[in-house]
């Protein structure tokens, strides 16, 4: 299809970015555009206006800040996965983003494109909620940090406010002893996860002493399989394991669409928590 | 592969294709690429309704927007739009509903065309589409066949939802089922397909008045042109039809279309250029679809695994009109349900139904992979039933090299074959009894990614077709193709074929037959094609028919070349034309140092100085081929698949395919058009499907919902030849355009129901999900606990 006539408009500073959106609730961000623009083509969105935010350098770039990564919001899946910054800080995002669909998109989507666009099925969503990542949003009010389990609020609604902007996350260092996996079941290689599971594990002595663990797809926002985490905690690498991991899709309501049901999601959640967790935790 | 080929010979060299340097450097012409001065821009509105009457179409609110030209309801092309063929009234019971190209009173599946609106550009049609208003009165929409065909379901048509049935017997089948010992019954599903090809459909018309030429991405514009006139009676002879460079077809593009029909018909109504170009969701509504059967199918063996008998009863879901060849596809996997073995009695029948959805037509292989699958599921069937091999059980039955030509139990006579010999090679490259040893120790040690092994050895019938049997089978055209060939003053060849090519490589394929047949370098041949005013005779591209006719045509127009060059240079050397020998291009006195090129010849003829009496001034020719036979490719492939049974998901770890196509042209084409088809079946069997909801809307609109696999969602492909050459043309060659799609989709679903037998279970349903997968082992194993 061919999408609806709408304006554009390229911002020079954040500040006339956030004033264009503010004054105009129909105008729609336009990073990557590798969410909206199919939106337009198949006329499932009319904005009337397309705010252009790639020249702004406030958005761009990975940035090692000492006790967190600071990812811009335009920094692309490409450039994050291969970060060298993001490798060595939040390991797990650099695996999640190299899930996301193919090369081409990966080349042009956007971090932050991704994450404010809410989808739960997007494999970023889940990580930087495990990771506990902090949102910078910026608007003509000046800045705002929304914790990631504050961010995501609906299917494809965030908190981010009329004339905000997401300018990027802060993804907490985790230090020492932590391990990390990014389990994605999906039927062929650019498809969306059916289920995916994000899990950091920090081992001391042998045993779990924390988990973290990210669901995607399991609800109208990624979740956190908390029980899970909970009974991760102080248990040994061994059958437990799968045992724990039975409680990975309590309090969640997955979605019901063309490629699975329900309860093959629960189901599927426990067994790629299982396989995260272990891989994560250094098991053989 | 390993690669044969006679020195000095351009047949059987892996050339890489002359077409592609163009192709890969986007400097092809689609027909979207093209512009006429003062184009103006078509797009469609279609019917959110899979069955309604249409009680109000209003345009008016379209008419004055900003850019239009015209908008247009059904009505307004209700007095010349005819009605859309169909070429293969298949029965004497067949019903062939009235198929307007654009809905008039009533729609009958989600996508019809209900109105238009022609712009300056294409935003604008758009936008325009919106301020059009249709009232549609809702009818119940019929989307499941069985319930179809129950007295009191609602009605597609006012005749009823039985488009057509026919029942073939041969042999004794009572007796064949009567006390045998073994009797398999299943039923299978063939999931309804979305063709796919890379380039969605395009049309362009445009007219000076008198003549209409017509450009459209196109499989067949030989009988668009002459549907087309048909049609909407206007004269044959003032229609052109080009197929620019088309992006691959599948069958999806041999198709007379609304959109064709009526692009012209609003060119002849503007009096401008109109194009139409669709988009890919457009494309999934209302490029036909193909499969959708249920098939059942029932199979009488003797205790040792010999075949008695096979019945077949098909229901074929025709969606909601005949389209051109829509009734014909089932039937032409009628004879080749018995596939390469031998039987006593064999009974088929098949019952198409109309449905409220999109049309089904041709979809590479094109009933025969329907075929193949089902009887290929069933032999595994009966060697899991028999605790025999599926190879053993398949060798008991298959008929021996030494037995052909063979005729079968459905009539056909396969000409030549050797499945000992493919078979015995592709065990060998797939490591056969190593992966069978290692399926017992998974087995043993249940773990939970089992190894499953599947098998299909196929054959199918190709070359569509002797145009005698598509008499006798009812359809309306023959199948015969035509070639010419001429040699240019320089002594440069220009071919023109009938073939239509749309991602085969025609003009490397006819370049190497020509080189060989004329003597002349590879590179010095241009072929032509696609344009009824330059190749003015043909048949097109369908049923892997091109080489095996069209290739044959050129190689006869080029022996009649090659005689009038022989009476020419007999002239020239003034010695008898049997003193001659023709050897590297050209001809030679024998005995002698004296000779004459094709190139001088070609120059001779040209200047026509000195030409012997009634010589006429010109060397070339053309030719049509019909072939006497269809042709028999055949094969073993072998597929290894992990099915992970915590989650369901296959993964395909091996496939070998051992394919015999005869003797070969060009190796590398061969080989692009093996792995293209096995991905294209793997798709069949894992991926694709075609999913209406209960009110028969098509939900699998865009790529994210109709799952496609990409190079990386399959394994590397170990391919290999036997070679028995054809019988029915003098080059020997079979055609390879479907094999890999026929052959591949049951030997996937075969090694994933292996996988799976030691949990009781015996199929499951294509495409072969991990739900699917994960629901069958969980209630095989909640059927073991209880």
């Amino acid at each position: 299809m061919i999408p609806a006539q709408f304006d554009y408009v390229r911002p020079e500073s954040l500040s006339e970015a956030s004033q264009v959106l503010a004054s105009d609730e129909d105008a729609k961000v336009l990073a990557g555009g590798q969410s909206l623009l199919p939106l337009l083509r198949l006329r499932l969105a009319y904005p009337s206006t397309l705010v252009d935010v790639g020249r702004l350098p406030e958005l761009k770039g990975v940035h090692d800040r000492g006790d967190h990564v600071f990812i811009g919001a335009m920094a692309t899946h490409d450039e994050v996965m291969r970060s060298d910054v993001v490798r060595a800080g939040c390991p797990l995002v650099a695996m999640a983003a190299a899930h996301v669909a193919d090369p081409a998109i990966r080349h042009r989507g956007t971090f932050g494109g991704s994450l404010a666009h809410a989808d739960p099925a997007g494999d970023l969503p889940a990580v930087v909620l495990a990771l506990d990542g902090v949102f910078v949003a910026r608007s003509a009010q000046g800045e705002r940090e929304i914790p990631a389990a504050e961010f995501f609020v609906d299917y494809w609604e965030s908190s981010l406010g009329p004339g905000e902007i997401l300018a990027g996350v802060k993804i907490p260092k985790l230090g020492e002893g932590w391990g990390f996996q990014y389990e994605k079941f999906h039927r062929t290689a650019q498809a969306w996860a059916i289920v995916g599971v994000a899990a950091a594990v920090k081992r001391s002595n042998g045993a779990i002493t924390e988990a973290r663990i990210g669901l995607t797809n399991m609800g109208p926002t990624p979740l956190r399989a908390r029980a899970t985490e909970t009974a991760l905690q102080g248990m040994e690498l061994g059958d437990q394991l799968r045992q724990a991991c039975e409680e990975a899709a309590a309090d969640t309501s997955p979605p019901a669409d063309l490629h699975a049901q329900p309860d093959y999601r629960r189901h599927l959640a426990r067994v790629l928590t299982h396989r995260a967790v272990r891989t994560a935790a250094g098991a053989p | 592969m390993t690669i044969q080929q006679e020195a000095g010979r351009e047949v059987g060299r892996p050339r890489k294709r002359k077409e592609d340097a163009r192709l890969l450097t986007g400097r092809s012409r689609w027909t979207d690429n093209l512009s006429r001065p003062g184009m103006l821009h078509v797009m469609f509105l279609r019917s959110p309704m899979a069955h309604a009457r249409i009680t109000r179409v209003d345009v008016s609110g379209a008419r004055g927007l900003p850019g239009v030209v015209a908008a247009f309801s059904g009505q307004d092309f209700a007095a010349e739009q005819g009605s859309l063929p169909c070429a293969w009234p298949v029965s004497e019971d067949i019903v062939i509903p009235d198929h307007p190209p654009m809905a008039v009173s009533e729609v009958r599946y989600v996508g019809e065309a209900v109105a238009c609106v022609v712009a300056t550009d294409r935003y604008r049609a758009a936008d325009a589409l919106e301020a059009i208003e249709v009232d549609y009165e809702p009818l119940p929409a019929v989307l499941d066949m069985k319930q179809a065909l129950t007295a009191d379901s609602p009605k597609v048509h006012e005749a009823g939802n039985k488009a057509f049935s026919v029942k073939i017997n041969s042999g004794d089948i009572e007796a064949a089922f009567r006390d045998a010992p073994i009797i398999i019954d299943r039923t299978y599903r063939q999931q309804r397909l979305i063709p796919c090809a890379m380039e969605p459909r395009a049309v362009l018309a445009d007219t000076d008045g008198d003549t209409f030429t017509v450009w459209s991405a196109t499989q067949i514009p030989h009988i668009l042109r002459v549907m087309l006139a048909v049609v909407t009676g206007i004269p044959e002879h003032q229609i052109r039809v080009i197929a620019p460079d088309v992006g691959g077809g599948f069958g999806s593009k041999l198709q007379v279309t609304a959109e064709e029909v009526l692009c012209l018909l609003m060119a002849r109504k503007l009096g401008k250029p109109v194009k139409w170009a669709e988009s890919r969701s457009e494309g999934n509504l209302t490029v036909h679809h193909g499969r959708d059967q249920i098939q059942h199918i029932r199979l009488a063996a003797d205790a040792d695994g010999r075949i008695r008998g096979l019945q077949v009863d098909l229901l074929a879901d025709m969606g909601a009109y005949l389209m051109l060849v829509t009734p014909g596809i089932p039937m032409l996997g009628a004879s080749m349900f018995n596939a390469i073995y031998k039987m006593d009695a064999y009974e088929f029948g098949c019952t198409g139904v109309f449905t409220t959805k999109m049309p089904t037509d041709a979809y590479r292989g094109a009933g025969r992979p329907e075929a193949t699958f089902a009887i290929e599921r069933v032999m595994d069937e009966l060697a899991a039933e028999l605790h025999m091999d599926p190879l053993e059980v398949r060798r008991r039955n298959w008929i021996k090299h030494e037995e052909f030509p063979y005729t079968t139990i459905s009539g056909l006579t396969y000409d030549s074959g050797n499945y000992e010999a493919a078979t015995d090679k592709a065990t060998a490259m797939f490591g056969y009894d190593k992966l069978r040893a290692e399926q017992a120790d998974r087995r043993d040690r249940g773990d939970p990614v089992q190894l499953g092994i599947g098998v299909s050895t196929y054959t199918e019938m190709c070359g569509l077709a002797p145009s005698r049997m598509l008499g006798e089978a009812n359809y309306a055209a023959g199948g015969w193709e035509h070639g010419a060939v001429r040699m240019l003053p320089s002594g440069k060849v220009e071919v023109i074929t009938g073939t239509s090519p749309h991602g085969q490589g025609h003009v490397t394929a006819w370049s190497q037959i020509v080189a060989d047949a004329l003597g002349v370098p590879f590179e010095d041949v241009t072929v032509l094609h696609g344009d009824t005013a330059i190749a003015h005779k043909g048949m097109d591209t369908y049923g892997s028919r091109s080489l095996v006719i069209g290739g044959i045509a050129v190689l006869k127009a080029c022996e009649k070349v090659r005689d009038k060059a022989r009476k020419l240079a007999a002239h020239v050397l003034e010695c008898s034309p049997d003193d001659l020998e023709f050897e590297a291009g050209a001809f030679k006195v024998r005995g002698t140092e004296s000779q004459k090129t094709m190139q001088e010849l070609a120059w001779a003829a040209f200047t026509a100085h000195d030409l012997p009496d009634g010589v006429e001034a010109r060397l070339d020719s053309d030719a049509t081929f019909d072939p006497e036979n269809y042709s028999f490719p055949h094969g073993t492939h072998l597929c290894a698949v992990e099915v992970d049974t915590e989650t369901g998901m296959v993964k395909i770890r091996s496939y070998v395919a051992v394919d015999d196509v005869g003797k070969v042209v060009n190796p590398l084409i061969v080989e692009g058009q093996v792995h293209g088809g096995i991905a294209q079946g793997i798709g069949q069997a894992l991926f694709e499907e075609a999913v209406y909801d209960a009110e028969g809307n098509l939900l699998t609109t865009t790529l994210a919902d109709y799952l496609l696999p990409s190079a990386a969602d399959l394994p590397p492909f170990s391919l290999d030849r036997t070679e028995s050459p054809a019988t029915s043309n003098p080059l020997g060659v079979k055609g390879v355009g479907e094999a890999g799609t026929i052959a591949s989709t049951p030997a996937v679903v075969n090694a994933v129901v292996d996988a799976l037998r030691p949990f009781g279970i015996h199929d499951i349903e294509m495409p072969c999900t991990p739900e699917r997968v994960w629901r069958a082992v969980s209630e095989a194993q909640e059927g073991v606990r209880r």
